[in-house]
């Protein structure tokens, strides 16, 4: 435990990927194989359940703290971390423990089926025990998520190189359901198997954003022209009967999306896909909001999987019959991958229909002022804009300028008033920089009023975020916990990038990525938009019925 | 009901039986000063009045101003009210300021801590009617460790640092902290070099307290000879131009809000050193129950938080607003504030 303290104490003290990377290989080198199974396990969420509900853990650290509930709360609302709370509330213990990490989580996973006086008696002990940072860790391991910086991607990255193990190869090994408690580190890790080579995805080739417009990119007929769609980029990878999903944060997400089995026995082994994965509710392509229910979601219900199927909208082909042809030129690419939609690819063409698979079309221009009025439809088609591929270009690894643009449309922005804050977390714990703002609407008696419809906390600089806060603490109204309500005064230009209707938000709309674009000092509160204003930008779609799948 | 002893207006804490304003926030006739921060000792009085370890660091601050020192104890009376100042143990010169009027004692802290850190006059217990204090660090969150434990980690990092071939940043108030980290530094370790604001402070204060030798970091200063040595600087220099002669160097901050981890890394400094010329939760409740007063006014800090906490302890306590940092603003704006005044 004591490695594991000073662990997560230099990966929380730095925000060099470097210096991670080094202290996570330096500990894989060092700790027992039981306790780096774990630490694998704890980075890629995968800790034991709580043995411990978060009430009964404030209840119980104030107690010891002497100090009344109402007061740890507001300390915690400061702080902004509950297991930082508990360590610094409680009295000081000074002993650093001998025990392993493992120890500990078992004695934790002990712990849960056990009466509540074991579990108060048990956390006593080490509380007043453990010095502060091992009793933060502790009290960490409990309560969930290290918010310290490190992706699954950092964490496999150092095992690599600890390791010597491809980190490909890694991801693939930790995938999946393995438990802690009993599997050994030689299983997990170090054994070769020859099915961790199947999964092993191409890097991504991505784009940059067109920034000087499009004339300067040259003859308009070297260019393939193609809308960007609003969902997560992926890899399909069909080897040997099996199927694997990557997404762009090159993360496995193969079990998060169970409708893409259906390409096994149906696409041929050998085929790898990029595309975009994409929500497809009643049968045509949703918005970002959708797609919001699947992601991050590990349980997936039936009715979930009814109501927001996805789909994938396949752009290019990166392995075609075992091979890899990314130095093929983009349209030759194309062209195969435009075969696997027609009926001489020798599938059965009744089955392909039916797959949760979609083309992305391909659109050539006689000139630049076409395609900027392509790019005009955008919003209606659902999508972000355009992407400008080279028709000659391979595909390339990494992000590369040249070949590749996308050419976005311009943010959505409307004014709006800020009503409410909360305190950040993390870096911004004890600063009001979570904002709510809200817009105009007349209600049944004709007079004005405000009403909610985005919450925001990026766009300012931190010195503007610091004016916001500290007028926030002046012009506070009331108190709900972390959240107060302020006086309505201040004018916010907010961006975003989509918007639909939604029956989850009290105003109706429901926006997508939302951020302040500036503090419009200049603006009266009166001069804010209102909620029909907002509506107005709603883009009702252009494209007669559904996108069917049988296209 | 007669008025109060002292009042809060618009300008200040006012004692109008005796026409006298302590630590104004605007320009008034006549002001006693608790010390020579910039949130304290504004400019613009006709009269000043300051403890005469106060003297060197207002007339440095604010030029040449009619100024009257006082020593410790020392009483004088105003219009039949009587006054006097007592340590506070925050900064050199920092006073408690203790007000008596038919009987009723009074007493306003300024800013304070228990702990004697080898350059303050430590604060001394002065017993009162009505206590009015600050509680920056007004919640249970916060618990000091005992300074030497603090130096030891202090100059074990600068060594950590020169063995490592970097130069050692640590960031302090130019008044008051940089001060007492001067004070506890290991001179055997390596040279200490400043900052202009700190040196110059420092130099004022030499007068009064016996500091190591600094060394002024100028337009001429050889990069080589900083190498592996410590500089302290105020707050204000991070992420300015001028730290980049230190480079290669590491940072580190020291203050109370170190005991925060967002605090740290919302400043991307590499280390935090948990350092405070404030009262921690534990010295604030101390100090209050043996001022033995049963009134309390809180200040500045977490004011609201704090004074329902000691209406359930069953004192009368309730707060006031001033000008002294208002509600905890981000530390680096309060801190700037305070000295930055080169």
């Amino acid at each position: 435990m004591k490695k594991f303290a000073r662990l997560i104490k230099t990966l929380d003290s730095t925000n060099k990927t470097n210096i991670k990377v080094q202290a996570l290989a330096t500990y894989f080198t060092q700790a027992n194989d039981a306790d780096k199974v774990w630490t694998i396990a704890i980075l890629s969420h995968r800790r034991p359940p709580r043995p411990v509900n978060t009430t009964l853990l404030r209840e119980w650290a104030a107690e010891l703290a002497n100090i009344p509930l109402w007061l740890f709360e507001e300390s915690y609302h400061i702080v902004g971390d509950l297991a930082e709370t508990i360590a610094l509330v409680v009295p000081a213990g000074e002993k650093p423990t001998l025990k392993s990490l493992t120890t500990f989580l078992k004695e934790m996973i002990a712990l849960k089926p056990k009466e509540e006086a074991d579990k108060k008696a048990y956390l006593f002990e080490n509380w007043s025990q453990l010095n502060y940072y091992e009793r933060f860790v502790f009290t960490k391991l409990i309560t969930g998520g290290f918010r310290i910086g490190v992706s699954q991607k950092l964490m496999t990255r150092a095992l690599s190189k600890a390791t010597g193990i491809d980190e490909d190869v890694l991801a693939y090994k930790l995938m999946g359901n393995w438990d802690p408690d009993t599997i050994s580190f030689q299983d997990l890790v170090l054994e070769e198997k020859e099915s961790d080579y199947l999964s092993k995805p191409y890097p991504f080739y991505l784009a940059y954003a067109v920034e000087d417009g499009v004339a300067s990119l040259g003859d308009v007929s070297q260019w393939s022209v193609e809308h960007k769609w609003d969902g997560i980029r992926c890899q399909v990878i069909l080897r040997k009967n099996e199927l694997f999903v990557w997404s762009r944060g090159e993360e496995l997400v193969t079990d998060k999306y169970p409708e893409f089995q259906r390409f096994v026995g149906c696409i041929p082994n050998g085929t790898v896909l990029d595309g975009e994965l994409l929500p497809y509710p009643n049968g045509e392509l949703g918005s970002f909001n959708d797609l919001q229910t699947r992601i991050g979601r590990k349980t997936l219900s039936k009715n979930l999987l009814t109501k927001t199927p996805v789909i994938l909208k396949a752009y290019d082909l990166l392995e075609w019959e075992g091979k890899d042809i990314r130095h093929l030129p983009f349209v030759e690419r194309r062209e195969i991958l435009e075969r696997l939609f027609s009926s001489k690819a020798g599938i059965l063409n009744t089955v392909m229909e039916s797959l949760p698979l979609l083309l992305s079309h391909r659109m050539d221009f006689d000139s630049w002022e076409a395609v900027a009025q392509e790019r005009n439809l955008s919003r209606e088609k659902r999508s972000e804009g355009l992407m400008l591929k080279r028709k000659d270009s391979p595909y390339q690894v990494g992000r590369k300028k040249g070949d590749w643009w996308k050419w976005k449309v311009a943010p959505l922005t409307i004014d709006a008033v800020l009503t409410y804050a909360m305190r950040g977390h993390g870096r911004r714990s004890n600063l009001f920089t979570d904002y709510t703002f809200a817009l105009w609407q007349k209600n049944e008696a004709g007079e004005k009023e405000l009403v909610t419809f985005a919450k925001a906390y990026s766009g300012l600089t931190d010195k503007e975020f610091r004016e916001v806060d500290a007028w926030i603490k002046k012009h506070t109204l009331e108190r709900f916990g972390p959240v107060r309500s302020v006086t309505p005064h201040h004018v916010f230009e907010i961006a975003f990038e989509g918007i639909a209707f939604s029956k989850r938000h009290k105003s109706g709309v429901a926006t997508r990525f939302p951020r302040i674009l500036r503090w419009r000092k200049d603006k009266k509160m009166e001069e804010a938009n209102t909620l029909a204003d907002l509506k107005a930008l709603i883009p009702t779609p252009s494209i007669p019925g559904k996108e069917s799948l049988q296209q | 009901m007669h008025n109060p002893l002292l009042e809060f207006t618009d300008k200040g804490i006012y004692c109008a039986a005796a026409g006298v304003y302590l630590d104004p926030w605007k320009p008034v006739d006549k002001a006693i000063i608790s010390h020579g921060h910039a949130d304290h000792s504004r400019w613009g009085h006709k009269k000043y009045i300051t403890h005469h370890r106060n003297l060197p660091i207002v007339k440095h601050r604010l030029g040449d101003v009619v100024i009257a020192g006082k020593k410790w104890g020392e009483t004088f009376t105003i219009n039949g009210v009587k006054f006097s100042l007592h340590p506070a143990g925050h900064i050199i010169g920092s006073s408690q300021i203790r007000v008596e009027y038919k009987g009723e004692v009074w007493v306003f802290t300024g800013d304070y801590k228990l702990e004697d850190d080898g350059v303050a006059t430590p604060y001394e217990n002065v017993k009162c009617h009505t206590f009015i204090t600050e509680c920056t660090f007004g919640l249970p969150a916060f618990l000091w460790t005992p300074q030497q434990e603090v130096f030891k980690d202090i100059n074990q990092w600068w060594a950590e640092n020169k063995a490592n071939g970097q130069t050692s940043v640590l960031f302090g108030y130019s008044l008051g902290k940089a001060q007492r980290l001067l004070k506890h530094l290991d001179p055997s370790i390596g040279k200490i070099y400043t900052h202009g604001a700190v040196e110059n402070m420092t130099q004022v204060l030499r007068s009064l307290v016996h500091f190591p030798k600094t060394e002024l970091i100028t337009r001429d200063t050889k990069k080589e000879n900083i190498k592996g040595n410590i500089v302290i600087a105020p707050p204000s220099a991070h992420g300015s131009t001028w730290i980049r002669k230190m480079t290669p160097f590491v940072t580190a901050s020291a203050s109370g809000w170190m005991a925060f981890r967002g605090a740290r890394r919302r400043r991307a400094i590499d280390k935090g050193f948990v350092l405070s010329d404030h009262c921690d939760w534990p010295d604030l409740l101390k100090a209050i129950k043996d001022t033995g007063a049963s009134k309390i006014i809180c200040t500045h800090g977490y004011t609201e938080i704090f004074s329902k906490y000691l209406r359930e302890l069953g004192y009368d306590a309730r707060t006031e607003e001033t000008q002294y940092e208002g509600e905890l603003a981000e530390p680096n704006t309060s801190e700037t504030l305070k000295t930055e005044v080169e």
